[in-house]
């Protein structure tokens, strides 16, 4: 309130007296208000893939065997310890006892062997089904160990455990759980105001240390202006994923606020769809990635937030090889190769931007670059639902698109030639195949690597920049999450100073 | 008058039969997959089938329609894909923002305007009524959510007198759900008084102009009594149409005012609903608007008949 004058105060009194003494101080301390950009459509981790789901309940609601932390590596969940078979076909699971899911039910090996059962089913509607595809067999020998016996060898079977739509579910509850979600989280759900905010409580019977901080609201507020006017007025204590880059500045000379930059698991492309004969040829692709400017990129379209890229594959990933010299920003090299492809005239290429600010900017970008060695680019712009049924499945109806892969640890999208951009390598195949069945960390390690390397030397996309998380959070706020390894708001272990 | 009651009704369940075919033809052939909206990239293709079987899109089209419009005429509107909660349930939460927001700015700008736009008339040329014209051009000018900004700048930034948005709910706290829609009702208000305004001038200088308004005065009835006893009733008549296309127009621009200010409105609803493909939820509610139109100019044309009781035949 320091900013207020005090001329002002006595309206701001007789405003609150007006309002029939109904304002509530500032609840600072006993509330985190946090602002999400969208809405989930309903609570239930294992039955949706939108983001917002997990930046909602991740880690405070729910919790998986396994959960990913910060730096983004795998830590105990409700599983407090595991051994893995020499084959590394069986994980075994020793799991905590004393848990209880909020409803009062007590957590048991069942409730693991169900879940996990749900969400391989048949009927399942599970967004990440994939993740499931090793498992064999699920059993519960006694109520605290669970053994996981697979079909093949899966290295990253302990990470894939530990995403939002790995939790563990009460078959009593999991119906309910889109609009009633009961998890083992530190917070349970309270309310849901359809269209404003979520709320969460502290969950008395949680079997671990108590989160600081006894409420969670989250606000939805989809509109960048409100975004930021919410942040100035006080109404909000953090957001931690702003949807306008451009609206940082004004948080950074700011003493009330900090602004958090941090990385996310989006590598951001240009996708040229390789079903085109165009695209099968490998001089095309790379003549295109010479072509590009990342850094104008990510400077022009994120205000420069964002770490240019060379392959897939994030940043902070320890396993994570440096190859944006592969094809340096060269566009006499684009021409000659362009010329020796036989499109010495020029090329005429439709691109589809789905809504993120990042295409829609970026591809202006992209395009004037793409025009400068002669290629010329149609920028259409589609909607979420039309970019999925058209570029991403159906007919895979485009040229180029942009779009952020924000996946963790999705490199593997490249040994699926089924996959919309229609990449296909026998020698990134067989990397794949080796790193499946490979679950020695440093052997793993190694052949990410060279996964990057064959994906950077074929041009496989343009890789164009790794997104930025980036948020404004309150300066007293300590204890929240500035990178995202995966989606989510974990604020268990936020708290006030 | 029973036959012309008769012949609203049928008018009114035409009007909404014809949105309602409009409506589901135009979602048909919208781009885009309910099911892949919801699992997005990482689902796999029997995962998607299980989803479409279960939200029943896979039934043919007719049947969905027939389906749709039956539940409605037992006022079941179904359920929302995205939120999988009853769709009347969702219209009913959004109503209670989205109607009291459409109300009051429809009450700010008629109390601003009637009075204002009457001062201008009987000051004709004059600096009052340059004043209020020059106001009236200034408020079209300024878009609704320019201005909406600007009221949070000023009363939620540096003032704190208010939220900067988000809305409490009524059983939470009534006073301020209703302190809540006090600067978007401003921010809706300003375009539809400035236009009001005028018409309200345009409609009384008419009138002015006319004999029995000198009869008036000639007969010694006070300047005060002949505006609101002759002048204000006689101009009140195109006023009422423009305030009924007006108020059809306010619930257009409550979208935009809706999400500069964050408020669970009916029109952030619709937009949110059709970026999911929730078709459910976008039916019905563009049906609910449909008739809500179709209610109001029914209500001006009642209205009509209590400002000028002539029967409807020998007006003018």
């Amino acid at each position: 309130m320091t900013r207020v004058h005090s001329k002002y105060r006595l309206g701001a009194l007789a405003a609150a007296v007006w309002i029939g003494g109904a304002v509530t101080a500032f609840a600072s301390g006993d509330t985190l208000r946090i602002g999400v950009t969208l809405e989930p459509p309903h609570l239930d981790p294992t039955a949706g893939a939108a983001a917002a789901i997990d930046e909602v309940t991740y880690a405070n609601l729910f919790e998986g065997l396994t959960r990913i932390n910060e730096a983004g590596e795998v830590v105990p969940g409700l599983a407090e310890s595991w051994t893995v078979s020499d084959d590394g076909l069986t994980y075994t699971f020793a799991l905590r006892t004393g848990v209880t899911f909020h409803d009062g039910a007590s957590f048991e090996a069942s409730d693991v062997v169900f879940s996990l059962d749900r969400a391989r089913a048949e009927e399942s509607t599970n967004a990440q089904k994939g993740l499931f595809s090793a498992i064999d067999t699920v059993a519960a020998p006694d109520p605290a160990t669970v053994v996981v016996t697979l079909s093949r060898p899966e290295g990253g079977f302990l990470w894939n455990m530990g995403w939002g739509d790995a939790v563990i579910v009460d078959p009593a509850s999991a119906d309910g759980n889109m609009n009633t979600p009961i998890g083992t989280g530190p917070y349970r759900f309270v309310d849901w105001v359809k269209g404003s905010k979520i709320e969460l409580a502290r969950y008395e019977g949680y079997w671990g240390d108590a989160p600081a901080i006894p409420n969670v609201s989250f606000s939805i507020i989809p509109d960048s202006a409100a975004q930021v006017a919410a942040l100035l007025a006080g109404d909000l204590d953090a957001f931690p994923n702003m949807g306008a880059p451009e609206t940082l500045s004004q948080f950074e000379a700011d003493p009330r606020y900090e602004v958090a930059v941090g990385t996310t698991e989006g590598e951001t492309l240009l996708v040229m769809n390789q079903r085109r004969p165009l695209f099968q040829d490998v001089r095309v692709r790379k003549a295109i990635s010479h072509a590009i400017d990342k850094q104008a990129i990510v400077d022009g379209a994120m205000f420069g937030f964002g770490t240019p890229i060379g392959s897939h594959f994030a940043p902070h990933n320890e396993a994570y090889v440096d190859l944006t010299g592969v094809t340096p920003y060269d566009p006499e090299r684009a021409k000659r190769l362009l010329a020796e492809a036989g499109h010495a005239d020029g090329l005429e290429l439709v691109m589809k931007l789905p809504p993120p600010s990042y295409a829609r900017r970026g591809g202006e970008i992209i395009a004037a670059q793409l025009r400068a060695v002669g290629i010329e680019v149609e920028l259409v712009n589609v909607e979420w639902a039309q970019w999925l049924s058209d570029v991403f499945r159906g007919e895979h109806d485009f040229d180029f698109t942009i779009v952020s892969h924000t996946e963790p640890l999705d490199i593997g999208i490249y040994a699926r030639p089924e996959y919309y951009f229609g990449y296909s390598s026998s020698t990134f195949s067989g990397i794949m195949e080796q790193v499946a069945a490979t679950a020695d960390p440093a052997g793993r390690k190694a052949l990410y690597a060279d996964a990057q390397r064959v994906l950077a030397d074929d041009a496989a996309n343009v890789f164009l920049f790794q997104l930025a998380k980036t948020g404004v959070v309150s300066a007293n706020l300590k204890g929240m999450w500035r990178s995202a390894p995966i989606q989510a708001n974990d604020v268990t272990g936020a708290y006030f100073e | 008058m029973l036959s012309y009651l008769a012949r609203r009704v049928i008018n009114l369940g035409g009007a909404l039969l014809a949105a309602s075919i409009l409506v589901f033809l135009i979602l048909g052939v919208l781009p885009g997959d309910p099911a892949e909206v919801m699992l997005g990239v990482g689902a796999t293709p029997e995962a998607l089938a299980a989803l479409r079987a279960e939200l029943g899109l896979t039934a043919n089209p007719v049947l969905r329609y027939v389906d749709w419009i039956g539940g409605l005429l037992v006022g079941d509107m179904g359920t929302s894909l995205a939120y999988r909660a009853p769709v009347a349930e969702l219209i009913a939460e959004r109503l209670v923002v989205t109607v009291p927001l459409a109300v009051a700015a429809f009450a700010i700008a008629v109390l601003l305007a009637v009075p204002l736009g009457l001062f201008a008339a009987t000051r004709r040329g004059g600096p009052g009524d340059v004043a209020v014209i020059g106001a009236s051009q200034v408020g079209l000018a300024i878009p609704n959510f320019w201005f909406a900004i600007l009221l949070i700048l000023v009363f939620a930034i540096h003032l704190r007198w208010f939220a900067a948005g988000g809305f409490t709910p009524w059983d939470e706290n009534w006073a301020l759900a209703l302190k809540s829609l006090i600067l978007p009702a401003l921010a809706l208000a300003l375009s539809e008084a400035a236009i009001l305004t005028r018409v309200t001038r345009a409609a009384a200088l008419d009138v002015l102009g006319q004999d029995f308004i000198r009869t008036a005065r000639a007969k010694g009835v006070s300047r005060l009594g002949v505006l609101l006893g002759h002048v204000l009733r006689n101009a009140l008549l195109p006023v009422a149409t423009i305030m009924g296309l007006q108020f059809a127009f306010l619930v257009a621009g409550a979208v935009v005012v809706e999400n500069v200010f964050y408020l669970p409105g009916l029109g952030r609803l619709l937009v949110q609903a059709i970026d999911q493909r929730d078709l459910a939820v976008v039916q019905n509610i563009i049906l609910c608007l449909a008739g809500f139109v179709v209610l109001v100019n029914f209500a001006v044309d009642a209205v009509y008949a209590v400002i000028d009781p002539r029967p409807k035949e020998s007006r003018r």
